[in-house]
């Protein structure tokens, strides 16, 4: 995509993003495209994004997408949406409920209209309200004809016809004109907010430069789309979402996906290291290599590994041969890499693992979002086996957390687990560009033989507990590592019983000892009062809009987000103690509760959903008040299943 | 021959094989062929002024994986199967290592056939020797990938129920770009096939018959005996007939697609089988790998040595044409993307 500067052209309409005489300023607005995996809803959801986000909002975004590249077209199954949250001031969640639904088939509206508030707008996709797709959403009548959508404001657009009476001059076939429905949508919805058209002309042009039909025909399908918002009536009022109030500086949107790569390269920089990224493609991680493999002249080594097994067990070479070995992955990856990673372990090599969680067990939900891993990234190896576990809390925060898992790794020698998840992986939000010059480097010792020729000992350990990292190339270091136990300082294989329980011991007690490299918690809220919110990861932006609001209610309420999860922050079972109460929402079944009890004798209750979607602000509220109430049975595991946040899952 | 640059050591000039020994007590089982592998490598070693310090053995688990611990390079006794990816990951850090891979029969095809498959497809630069003795050791003695169907073993009290694999044609059907074989006893022929895997650049896969003395003890009996080994073993030499038996009584000739055993007395010269290691189309090395004792004698030597660019070479030169194109990666810009919008 080309350089895109926040002021925009005056080309169609006059689309001032921040003003527009007579529209109706928000403070800020979630919509939501839905439509079948063919529809280019992502698409729509991106670039809606971008602009907002280069217009000056806040945004938070959601992509919400099957399993299947194409299910069968019109079915519940095959609907993909996408959700964007565009705010004039701070935001931390996708949206609890959808101002603007578009709805490109019945499908689609079928399984998203229970997102969208009351009076909330629908517009519909009316072409595709045919009798056959109606009956594949499941629908017994049209529910365009009954008052089965009394309560939202209905916009019935026939996108169809329209598109393809705006795309006839391209002389594409049908099908192709089709496609660019996606962009009529779009169009439509960027005069609704008063957005402005240039970004996306933009990546039109840099998109589809190569067919100059297919170009015209999305851009023409783009303005028809701005201008039939313009000049109907269908809509009675317009609205516009002024600039957020962010700090200063220049920012860009970013994926959590494509902040672990950008942290990765800027690992490599800060080192001075090659990087070496072994993967095989995973559902929601292969994005990461993707990413890696487009930045070759940073010096990048990407490896599309056989298997899972193949790419740690190459990381763990490249790490041995001196470079930055890191591998990405999701759950069942994780746990085919089990024993590789206790290698590291035994061997004491540095080694990152990033595990973009999915809904699990098994192959599970692939591009749904959960954090039951937690378990598995902690404890999941044979053996006494400690590994060093960082838990980022945004898209954003993917960078620093990157960065922060390499400096552990080499720093102690150990492998280092990064957990993301396919919310933050998939998800953006605007971040505050650094100042490259301004990040800590990362210094890396390599030893040379001893000038006075003392013996070398591989597993001889420094203050941080951590042995050196002799790499081969090296004269005079030569030595032999393994999975076998190893004898304590000099390396070689011992079976001795109480070698073997010492150097337990040590590994264990280096991970203990590990001081974080970035903030290990964030805090929000006062230091101690009634109730105590701990998140860890992806549920922070929920947790911490939550907090806010129960303050803003009267309630002496604060929150903290664990981004060390192994080792844990020092003071956390002191924080834990000054709370009356503490409440862990986690996306998963209380695998972080069930820690904090175990290790502080904390009495934390437990807000758990696993439904493949994140929380909304409204369920944490709704946990909290349960607990500050004393209606701790309300927090069994059908809380959740309330009206306003039961979704129709595809499929179901 | 395609030849892959030493790293020649320049500190030791005129090694002897006794310099490239560990100061670890050798713990395989007294009688073990492992000893003899063992030492001809050393010898090898030697012999090309190897530089221990930029040479790095990396093995699985086994018996045969105990290797790198005996030796004083860089090693690397990794988990079980894996030691190819340890080896591709190494030399995607460093290629200018020498990495050896030390496996046997079950680590490199059975837990590790995987590895084995793409290492040698994707001709990462590293030397595959496969201990090969048709018995898992290590864990006393069950039957292999390779063992012999119909092979009473611990866990096949009833006789092995698998068809054996062929690790030469496997790979070869990876299309590797070195495949040779020899047997632990036969010391000139087994130092002679390592030196020559040394020197490929690409991977080198050496098969090595070696005898577990005490869970399959003379399994290849059949080929070391010396008044059968005329009858039972043809040692190839590139551009030489297939010519085996006493006094080269017999050859191969094709028969079709097949290979027949033929008197030399009855058959023009000109219609024996010619080898040719060097055969871009692997058929013929992948014929050989076919046959086996008893209808056919055992191909010893090198069946394929050819030359393609190895994985590293490849992976070096899209970075390269990446510099090129894009100039030296500016992390800023990367961090700072192509969209941006400033908050004053």
């Amino acid at each position: 995509m080309g350089a895109v500067t926040t002021s925009v052209s005056d080309q169609t309409g006059g689309a001032d993003s921040v003003r527009r005489r007579g529209a109706i300023e928000l403070p800020s607005v979630t919509i939501r495209f839905a439509g079948d995996s063919g529809d280019g809803m992502q698409l729509a959801g991106t670039q809606f994004t971008d602009t907002s986000a280069i217009v000056g909002n806040d945004i938070s975004t959601l992509p919400d997408f099957p399993a299947e590249i194409r299910a069968p077209a019109g079915t519940l199954a095959g609907v993909s949406g996408f959700q964007i949250h565009f705010s004039s001031n701070d935001i931390y969640t996708p949206g609890d409920d959808v101002d603007t639904l578009v709805a490109m088939n019945p499908a689609a509206l079928r399984t998203n209209l229970k997102t969208v508030r009351n009076g909330g707008i629908v517009i519909v996709n009316e072409d595709a309200f045919t009798p056959g797709d109606i009956k594949k959403a499941g629908y017994t009548a049209n529910p365009l004809e009954d008052a089965s959508l009394a309560r939202y404001r209905v916009i019935k657009v026939p996108v169809n016809k329209l598109n393809a009476a705006a795309t006839k001059e391209c002389g594409l076939g049908a099908k192709d004109a089709d496609r660019c429905k996606n962009m009529f949508a779009l169009g439509l919805v960027y005069w609704l907010y008063s957005r402005p058209l240039d970004t996306t002309l933009l990546y039109i042009k840099d998109k589809f430069g190569r067919k100059p039909a297919v170009a015209r025909a999305n851009e023409l399908a783009l303005k028809a789309g701005y201008a039939f918002g313009e000049t109907t009536e269908l809509f009675d009022e317009s609205y516009q979402v002024p600039k957020a109030k962010l700090a200063p500086g220049t920012y860009r949107k970013v994926t959590g996906n494509e902040a672990v790569a950008i942290g990765m390269i800027a690992a490599a920089h800060l080192s001075g290291k090659k990087l070496v990224y072994c993967s095989y493609p995973i559902t929601p991680a292969s994005d990461i290599l993707h990413a890696l493999a487009a930045q070759k002249n940073h010096g990048v080594v990407t490896f599309q590994a056989e298997d899972e097994i193949a790419a740690v067990g190459a990381a763990i070479g490249a790490s041995f041969a001196g470079a930055l070995g890191v591998t990405g992955t999701s759950g069942p990856g994780l746990a085919l890499k089990a024993e590789a990673i206790g290698l590291a372990v035994m061997t004491e090599l540095p080694l990152v693992v990033v595990d973009v969680q999915r809904g699990g067990p098994s192959t599970g939900l692939p591009t749904k979002t959960e954090q039951a891993d937690l378990f598995q990234a902690i404890h999941g190896r044979n053996g006494e086996c400690p590994v060093a576990v960082i838990a980022a809390a945004s898209p954003a925060d993917c960078f620093n957390a990157t960065i922060e898992a390499f400096t552990i790794a080499t720093r102690y020698m150990t492998p280092v687990l990064l957990l993301t998840d396919g919310y933050i992986a998939n998800g953006a939000e605007p971040w505050l560009v650094p100042d490259v010059s301004q990040l800590p480097p990362i210094v890396i010792h390599h030893p040379t033989a001893s000038p006075d020729g003392k013996v070398f000992h591989p597993y001889e350990r420094n203050t941080d507990g951590a042995r050196p990292w002799a790499i081969p190339g090296t004269a005079g270091l030569e030595h032999r590592i393994g999975g076998l136990e190893k004898q304590d300082v000099t390396g070689n294989v011992s079976y001795d019983p109480a070698n073997h329980e010492r150097m337990i011991q040590l590994r264990n007690r280096k991970i203990a000892d590990i001081q974080p490299a970035g903030a290990d918690l964030i805090w929000t809220g006062p230091p101690n009062g009634e109730l105590l919110l701990v998140g860890w990861g992806s549920t922070f932006g929920a947790i911490k809009a939550a907090t806010l609001e129960l303050r803003q209610q009267g309630i002496n309420a604060a929150a903290a987000q664990i981004r060390y999860l192994n080792p844990l922050p020092k003071n956390l079972g002191d924080l834990l103690r000054r709370f009356k109460h503490v409440l862990v929402p986690e996306m998963n079944l209380g695998q972080f509760r069930s820690i904090i009890r175990s290790k502080y004798l904390v009495d934390a209750h437990g807000l758990n959903k696993v439904r493949g979607q994140p929380f909304t602000i409204r369920e944490i509220l709704r946990g909290a008040h349960a607990v500050l109430d004393g209606r701790l049975e309300a927090l069994e595991y059908d809380f959740l299943a309330g009206p306003e946040s039961a979704d129709v899952m595809a499929g179901g | 021959m395609t030849t892959t640059a030493q790293n020649l050591d320049v500190l030791n000039p005129a090694p002897k094989p006794a310099d490239y020994a560990s100061d670890q007590d050798i713990r395989w089982c007294p009688g073990c062929g492992d000893y003899s592998i063992l030492m001809q490598m050393k010898k090898v070693l030697a012999k090309l002024g190897v530089d221990r310090r930029k040479t790095v053995f990396v093995s699985g688990i086994g018996c045969s994986s105990r290797f790198p611990y005996y030796l004083d390079t860089y090693g690397f006794h990794s988990i079980h199967g894996r030691a190819p990816t340890i080896a591709t990951g190494i030399k995607l850090a460093n290629p200018e290592l020498t990495v050896w891979v030390a496996t046997g029969d079950g680590d490199g095809l059975s837990i590790g056939g995987n590895h084995f498959l793409h290492a040698i497809r994707r001709n990462v630069d590293i030397k595959i020797v496969m201990f090969n003795n048709r018995i898992y050791g290590l864990t006393k003695g069950q039957y292999s990938p390779t063992t012999e169907q119909g092979h009473m073993t611990k866990s096949s009290p009833l006789g092995a129920p698998d068809y054996p694999v062929r690790p030469i044609s496997i790979a070869i059907g990876a299309e590797a770009t070195f495949v040779a074989r020899s047997v632990d006893v036969d010391v000139k022929h087994l130092e002679y096939v390592l030196e020559r895997a040394a020197k490929h650049s690409g991977t080198a896969f050496v098969e090595i018959y070696q005898n577990c003395n005490i869970f399959n003890d003379g399994a290849y009996d059949y080929l070391t005996d010396k008044t059968r080994k005329p009858d039972t073993a043809l040692y190839l030499e590139h551009g030489k007939p297939m010519i085996f038996g006493k006094n080269g009584s017999r050859g191969i000739r094709l028969d079709g697609w097949n290979p027949r055993i033929v008197a030399t007395a009855d058959t023009p010269a000109a219609d024996l089988l010619v080898h040719d290691e060097k055969a871009l189309e692997p058929s013929l090395a992948f014929m050989l790998s076919r046959m086996s004792h008893p209808d056919f004698p055992e191909p010893m030597g090198v069946f394929r040595d050819i030359d393609r660019p190895t994985y590293s070479t490849i992976v070096q030169s899209q970075i390269e044409e990446s510099i090129n194109k894009s100039g030296p990666g500016d992390l800023q810009a990367l961090v700072t993307g192509e969209d941006t919008w400033t908050v004053d």
